[in-house]
């Protein structure tokens, strides 16, 4: 019986502050996000991984016209947000917000910065959810 | 894996397309009976619309811009054409080029000889943060677009990483808009068909006529590289690295090889067809490159027999400038990393060594999404055939490339045009 790997529960993750990819067992191949079938294998044979939480800034952005959720968070053109993928140090890349960098000054942010995971809480009571975040170490 | 191969030949024997920009009283319906009339009109030898076999029409999100799913069939009815097979082509902003490939598809199979190719999208009546969330559904809703990811900002990282692997410049991304909106200013089509030194001055006299502070920009530089007349929209794409947002339709008509003639002496015959697709943005190998645009392009230079070196003109889905630098190296028109240098010398402008976007492009002409791959067949078309006015490349061109991509490069198509 194959592990039940789902979004869901790596939502559910973050909000216990644990970020989790999967493994695939036959091949050994990581994902995150988690994935239930090895795309180069097809092979279903997975397991969940917490990663370490480290890794390193690989591309990035300042926005200053967000999405909807990003404005209902507090962010607009005076007040921008930093995203970019993150290479974790086992590999796998994925999206996050990145905090505490000089926003005012985007050329100064450096690719290849190491960073390491936040655990960002937004909204209250049911409507409460954890987003993944880095920030530098 | 060897070149495929298509059936039997397809033509393009006639194109058209409304203006793109901001129509408030018009909804998708008015805007393809607009530009299906257009096509019929410029089909040389005439033609009786009924002979249509089918319809495919690329839109992205009818749904979300217009609360009005099941769109095609609406457009085949409001153009006389039910009860004939219609059907809607979703792949994001690659729709319209999609859309394309499926009716090619279906002629060289043999299944039709006669079908009508549209593209339409409907974008203005959203408010900005609305039409930004419904963008943001062509990319992975579980997890990117709750990093916080927008579509100017995925392009924009995009340049982050070309910027840190090539030594580009936001000022290499500028140079990308002036030029098509040089060649937008030709364009009667185009949304903003301005050069931007015209749009400077027009603000400058806008400035004055208020009473405002006069802005100090003396040259087209001074006015991108200045917040006030160029806002950053994510760093480091301002607003005139972005398309606008955009209403508009166009629509090509496919024919069988062997019919081309009845409809016109000068048909564009179709002889390369490639497309690919990926996953989120996150996940790929390389963030300075759209993998899936390398595939497209593979197939179809192989399908037509030609190299990049042979396309006389491309018209490519400059969404954002970077997306512009980037597709001229995947076409293969530049080595990895040379293609911002190249823009910056001139070799994309229309007396360039490879002419990109002589129509403006996206960012000039207009980035109504579903509608954009069909409005690059209509410059091919112009240009291939002589008649593109002001615009027109000199020399005859024989060999035209679209490139059209869907989300950040989940899906890509490209197709070669032939005028024999």
């Amino acid at each position: 019986m194959a592990t039940d790997i789902n979004s869901y529960d790596f939502y559910l993750g973050l909000g216990q502050h644990k970020l989790l990819g999967s493994r695939e067992l036959s091949s050994g191949h990581l994902f995150l996000p988690p994935r239930m079938l090895d795309p180069e294998t097809q092979a279903t044979d997975m397991e969940w991984v917490e990663f370490s939480g480290k890794g390193k800034l690989v591309a990035f952005t300042v926005i200053y016209v967000g999405s909807s959720a990003m404005l209902a968070a507090g962010y607009d053109r005076k007040n921008p947000y930093c995203v970019g993928i993150v290479e974790t140090e086992e590999g796998p890349k994925i999206s996050a917000q990145i905090l505490d960098l000089d926003l005012s000054k985007p050329e100064t942010i450096q690719i290849g910065m190491p960073l390491e995971v936040v655990y960002i809480e937004r909204g209250e009571g049911e409507a409460k959810k954890t987003f993944l975040g880095f920030k530098p170490v | 894996m060897a070149g495929r191969k298509l059936g039997r030949g397809v033509a393009v024997v006639g194109a058209g397309m409304t203006k793109f920009g901001t129509f408030r009283c018009r909804t998708s319906r008015e805007l393809f009976v607009t530009a299906f009339q257009e096509m019929l009109a410029s089909i040389d030898k005439g033609f009786d619309p009924r002979e249509i076999n089918a319809l495919y029409i690329g839109n992205y999100s009818s749904d979300l811009f217009e609360f009005q799913g099941h769109t095609a069939p609406i457009l085949a009815d409001w153009v006389g054409l039910t009860p004939r097979p219609a059907t809607r082509v979703e792949d994001a902003c690659a729709s319209g080029g999609v859309a394309l490939r499926q009716g090619l598809i279906s002629i060289a199979s043999g299944l039709y000889d006669i079908v009508l190719v549209g593209g339409i999208e409907k974008m203005t009546d959203l408010p900005t943060e609305k039409v930004t969330d419904a963008l943001g559904t062509a990319a992975d809703s579980v997890y990117e677009i709750p990093a916080g990811f927008t579509f100017p900002g995925f392009y924009a990282a995009m340049a982050s990483a070309y910027m840190h692997a090539y030594g580009a410049t936001p000022q290499t991304f500028m140079k990308v808009g002036l030029k098509n909106h040089e060649n937008g200013a030709l364009n009667n089509k185009a949304q903003f068909g301005q050069r931007i030194a015209d749009i400077m001055e027009a603000r400058k006299a806008s400035a004055a006529k208020k009473g405002l502070p006069l802005p100090t920009w003396q040259t087209e530089m001074d006015f991108l590289n200045d917040d006030r007349g160029n806002p950053m929209v994510a760093w480091p794409m301002r607003l005139f690295d972005c398309s606008p947002v955009s209403d508009g339709a166009a629509t090509v008509l496919l024919v069988s090889e062997e019919l081309a003639h009845h409809f016109t002496d000068a048909p564009l015959y179709l002889i390369g067809s490639g497309q690919g697709s990926d996953g989120a943005l996150h996940s790929r190998s390389t963030l300075t490159s759209i993998p899936s645009a390398r595939v497209a392009a593979k197939e179809a230079y192989q399908m037509a027999g030609v190299t990049p070196d042979d396309i006389d003109l491309a018209e490519v889905h400059d969404c954002f400038t970077i997306a512009e630098i980037m597709a001229s190296e995947d076409l293969g028109f530049f080595a990895p990393g040379t293609g911002g240098k190249a823009a910056e010398a001139g070799e994309t402008a229309r007396t360039g060594r490879h002419p990109i976007n002589t129509s403006g492009g996206l960012k000039s002409k207009g980035h109504p999404v579903g509608a954009s791959g069909i409005g690059q067949v209509v410059e091919i078309w112009k240009q291939l055939r002589g008649t593109a006015g002001e615009r027109q490349l000199p020399g005859n061109p024989t060999l035209g490339l679209t490139h059209n991509v869907g989300g950040t490069g989940q899906t890509c198509t490209v197709h070669i045009f032939e005028r024999r």
